[in-house]
């Protein structure tokens, strides 16, 4: 069976949920084999991980210079490995870092990009899903590679064990002239909520909300739902709450199993952030509020009496 | 210095945008257009380095004829030529193949030595030309800028996406893209807008950039768009009055949905 390669989203030494979406995805191409770039024995700590949801090899390209250039380590191994292997597909997260590692390795490689994939079948045919939801697209390459960028959150993570032997990749030394230095390397820090395009479940704030202070009525509740906090534009503009936060059209685009939208009235360019979320709740004042149109369950009503209502409720049932 | 900004005219985010039944491609016809936001950003980046030294700033743009609109905004701000590539060859084109129009392109206007983007448009979304731009040319690639400084040869970014923040430094020539924060764009004075009028537009076919049809466009694409459908309505569910039972009713309601 052809080898599907699966660049690796790993921080610190921890692999990021979306790299085993994306493992799961890649067994309907063929065998997965996952990509690990990073310093020196990060591989290591990575392996057990991947085996266990499927990686039947893992390529190792570790060196220092790994974290040392932007984007080009990884589509320097990329395109070494998609040289030797010829893989249906390569599959890469489609975050910021992700995407410009997709679109450099198109151009390499001269192979179709597929961006922002939320589903892939067996003959390569892949779904997204643009504007904010209000489309999907069918698409394939045409090339005999795909590069596909995957949005985190799509489908079901599968665990299946694959043998995850371990091989490595030699890659050519980086050159200087065609490549960006990093210096300074700070990841933002998240606390201890789930990332937002990451988390099952997310509580969104608005205008409503009324100030920074207020903004704690919308983290109690996420923490008692371990969900990530998320904020509307106008939430953001208005200083209530930080812009890494914002959901929407120029913020970022969820798709939870739950999002609860307490005092944001649903705007056409929030909507476009959120409303492929499965099941979406909204709390808002005025009963006219757009967010009403997809909401699943709405209650028309005063956030700051209803949202602490629902944390003790929901701390009644996990407890 | 040359420098060349990239811009992009796209459908205001307030309209209704839609795709094409015929070719499965964006419906840009159907929805009011705009210079995208990003790109003031990017022009206005330009005119500092231009202010703060020596720099020729040319506009480079590819589509179809109302993209001239977009293209009077940016010399109205003060870039002061600019370049148009429009053919219809090129509808249809994807990602890897706009980058290489791109290339092209900006193989018109001599001794370039940066390249500004916004980071990400709002329609297409991809947030990778930069990047793409930079490979073809062979060309470093410094993306999603907070803050940009280009001396001795070097240009250097802080570099700000969801992912965290760090430095970027490389060498010259270079593409850099620019991110929301790094400036406010200026508008455009009416003294700019009237010198806008004479400024050059260099009129540019894909035949003028050494390119054939089936290398470009629906044609030379790497990728086939075989369906589009428009998401079903999501009807809204149940709308309920809060009588002080509302958070109750909202948990209520998620255990029936087996969410808690």
């Amino acid at each position: 069976m052809a080898e599907v390669l699966v660049l690796v989203d790993h921080v610190d030494g921890e692999i990021k949920k979306n790299t085993y979406e994306m493992l799961t995805a890649a067994r309907r191409l063929g065998e997965p084999s996952a990509v690990v770039v990073g310093t020196p024995g990060t591989a290591a700590k990575l392996a057990e991980g991947l085996a266990a949801h499927g990686a039947e090899k893992v390529y190792v390209a570790e060196s220092d210079d790994a974290v040392n250039y932007l984007s080009t380590p990884q589509v320097d191994a990329l395109a070494t490995l998609v040289e030797r292997v010829s893989p249906p597909a390569v599959l890469v997260p489609a975050g910021a870092d992700g995407r410009e590692v997709a679109g450099r390795l198109a151009v390499r490689t001269n192979s179709g990009w597929l961006n922002d994939l939320v589903e892939v079948d067996g003959q390569r045919e892949g779904t997204h899903s643009i504007f904010g939801g209000a489309f999907t697209v069918q698409s394939r390459a045409t090339t005999d590679t795909a590069v596909i960028s995957w949005r985190s959150g799509s489908i079901e993570i599968e665990e299946q064990a694959g043998a995850g032997t371990q091989e490595t990749v030699e890659v050519p030394a980086i050159d200087e002239a065609k490549s960006g230095k990093v210096s300074n390397r700070q990841p933002i820090v998240g606390g201890d909520r789930p990332e937002l395009t990451e988390a099952n479940v997310v509580v969104a704030g608005g205008r409503g909300v009324g100030s920074a202070e207020n903004f704690d009525v919308v983290e109690t509740l996420a923490d008692s739902l371990h969900a990530a906090v998320g904020a509307s534009r106008a939430a953001v503009d208005s200083g209530y709450y930080p812009n890494q936060f914002q959901v929407g059209q120029t913020g970022k685009t969820v798709s939870p199993q739950l999002y609860i939208a307490l005092g944001i009235s649903g705007a056409i360019q929030h909507r476009a952030g959120m409303q492929t979320s499965k099941t979406i709740v909204a709390v808002n004042k005025d009963p006219e509020a757009p967010i009403f149109e997809i909401a699943d369950f709405g209650v028309v009503g005063d956030l700051f009496s209803i949202s602490p209502q629902l944390t003790e409720e929901v701390k009644k049932r996990s407890s | 210095m040359n420098i060349v900004v990239l811009i992009k005219q796209v459908p205001d985010t307030w309209s209704e945008r839609t795709l094409s039944d015929a070719d499965k491609t964006l419906d840009r016809a159907s929805s009011d257009a705009v210079l995208d936001e990003i790109n003031e950003r990017a022009v206005e980046e330009a005119l500092k380095i231009k202010e703060s030294g020596d720099a020729e700033v040319t506009v480079l743009t590819v589509g179809p004829d109302r993209a001239t609109d977009a293209i009077r905004k940016a010399l109205s701000m003060g870039a002061d030529k600019a370049v148009h590539v429009n053919d219809e060859a090129i509808h249809g084109s994807d990602a890897v193949t706009t980058a290489k129009i791109l290339a092209k392109a900006i193989g018109t206007v001599d001794d370039v030595q940066l390249v500004l983007a916004g980071n990400e448009a709002t329609d297409g979304r991809s947030g990778a030309m930069a990047g793409m731009l930079g490979e073809v040319l062979g060309w470093p690639s410094l993306t999603h800028a907070n803050e940009l400084t280009v001396e001795n040869g070097t240009a250097s970014i802080k570099r700000e996406t969801d992912e965290g923040t760090c430095d970027v430094t490389a060498s010259l020539p270079a593409v850099v893209s620019v991110g929301e924060k790094i400036n406010e764009p200026r508008y455009p004075s009416f003294k700019g807008i009237m010198a806008a009028k004479k400024k050059p537009v260099n009129a540019l076919g894909i035949a003028d950039l050494g390119l054939s049809a089936d290398e470009v466009g629906l044609a030379g694409s790497l990728v086939q768009v075989d369906s589009f459908a428009p998401r079903p309505p999501k009807s809204g569910g149940q709308k309920v009055e809060d009588e002080g039972d509302g958070g109750a009713k909202i948990a209520e309601f998620l255990v029936g949905q087996k969410l808690i």
